[in-house]
């Protein structure tokens, strides 16, 4: 029987997750005989080349390009699981969700102090760069989500424990100390 | 003469002082009834509705509700764990619970029931409504964006002649805590720890200090709250 295809991608993260999913260790053999990867970073597989079983996001929706990649990964995996924090709520990423996106931009391109040179005061505005969205989004707000996965990032053993037990069909282990928000 | 009443928790023969409020009670039996606006040793509220049991078949709060002979209590079972869970949900959604950068995070009672229920995602939309923070007291900060408006502020911190620091301002939606400015300012280092810790979340903050217990060994890292209640 050929093994369960995982696809992984990162939206409106900071790679922890990612770090996270690594940080099992040793257990990174046993996950690569129990499955196989196709699009991800941890294999620089940039397009889809077969369906999937299970995609794995991290990162919340800022972005057109993240709404983009979220739908194309809900196309083609059968099982979406939101991981972390930003995914399930938006994180930090979220906490802009208050300020009017022109004071953001505004911020991030003229006024803050980190701005070394912009004369002309231009914000960066080209079709080929993604659209901001309004606010940041939660995943299960864009596209039907199966399973969450919570932390920041998640423990690399709830992110173990899940996969083991959506790949086996045994049940979740949920041990007190792994599910936190933190 | 006796005042001991007899009632039953989840058909479970219990005994406490007439009068006693069916959370207390329950907690000298050994059973844990959540609660989350409760604060032991002063006048209950009522206002959270996390202590949800069904006395005699109907939906009470426990902490407001003394016991009396032969009452019928039920506090554990799916239905009503759901209905608390989803009380827990509402609040997640309804203020701005960035958990990763928190200061109360780990020794939070919001979060530590979230985590009781095992709650992964909430079940309603966010709002992520509009917040602000008030740093204009001197030694606390208060941070709408977490305040649960459980009232626990209002009824638990007074001066010594007995006035409120805290209150209600605005309504609906708006609601939010202020603390008096003259008062506020004059909080003795004891008051103002006291508030801080009467919080439940992370909406009463000390100035100048944050992120003290590193991760692993805060309140509830570990530890089930609720649990030291059952052990006994
Ligand atoms: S107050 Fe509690 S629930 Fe809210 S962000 Fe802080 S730790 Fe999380
Ligand atoms: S500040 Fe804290 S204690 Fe006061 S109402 Fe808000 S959550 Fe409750
Ligand atoms: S603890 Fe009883 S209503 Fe809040």
């Amino acid at each position: 029987m050929s093994k369960p295809i995982v696809a992984t991608t990162s939206l409106a993260g900071c790679f922890g997750c990612h770090m996270s999913i690594l940080d099992i260790d040793e257990k990174i053999l046993d996950l690569i005989e129990l499955v196989e990867f196709n699009k991800s970073p941890i294999d620089d597989i940039k397009t889809f080349t077969k369906k999937c079983d299970i995609g794995l996001i991290e990162g919340g929706c800022c972005n057109s390009e993240n709404i983009h990649v979220l739908k194309d990964f809900r196309k083609n995996c059968k099982i979406l699981v939101s991981v972390g924090e930003c995914a399930i709520m938006g994180g930090l990423p979220a906490l802009r969700n208050g300020i009017p996106i022109k004071e953001c931009l505004d911020e991030a391109y003229i006024n803050g102090p980190s701005v070394q040179h912009n004369p002309k005061g231009i914000i960066p505005n080209d079709d080929e760069l993604p659209m901001l969205l309004d606010r940041v989004y939660p995943c299960h707000e864009i596209v039907k989500i199966d399973y969450y996965l919570p932390g920041c990032p998640p423990r690399a053993e709830l992110i173990w424990n899940a996969l083991v037990a959506l790949v086996t069909g045994d049940e979740l282990k949920l041990p007190y100390e792994v599910v936190k928000f933190d | 003469m006796s005042t001991l009443v007899k009632f039953k928790i989840d058909g479970v023969e219990c005994m406490a002082e007439r009068g006693t409020y069916i959370v207390e009670a329950a907690r000298e039996n050994g059973i844990y009834i959540p609660t989350l606006c409760n604060i032991r040793g002063v006048k209950p509220r009522g206002s959270c509705r996390i202590c949800t049991v069904l006395v005699n078949s109907r939906p009470m709060s426990a902490c407001t509700t003394p016991v009396t002979d032969g009452m019928e209590i039920i506090n554990d079972t799916p239905e009503i764990n759901d209905t608390r869970k989803s009380i827990i949900e509402v609040l997640f959604v309804e203020g701005n619970h960035f958990c990763p950068s928190c200061e109360k995070s780990g020794n939070c009672e919001l979060q530590a029931l979230a985590y009781r229920f095992q709650m992964m995602v909430p079940r309603f939309p966010y709002i992520f409504p509009n917040k602000t923070v008030d740093a204009s007291n001197p030694k606390i900060i208060k941070d709408h964006n977490r305040c649960i408006l459980c009232k626990r502020c209002i009824r638990a911190i007074k001066t010594d002649d007995g006035k409120n620091v805290f209150a209600f301002k605005k309504r609906g939606m708006k609601l939010e805590i202020i603390i008096d400015p003259e008062l506020g300012d004059n909080f003795t280092d004891e008051l103002a720890q006291k508030a801080v810790e009467i919080c439940p979340v992370g909406a009463i903050l000390p100035r100048e200090k944050g992120y003290q217990i590193p991760i692993g060994k805060r309140k509830y890292d570990q530890v089930v709250i609720g649990s030291d209640i059952e052990k006994k």
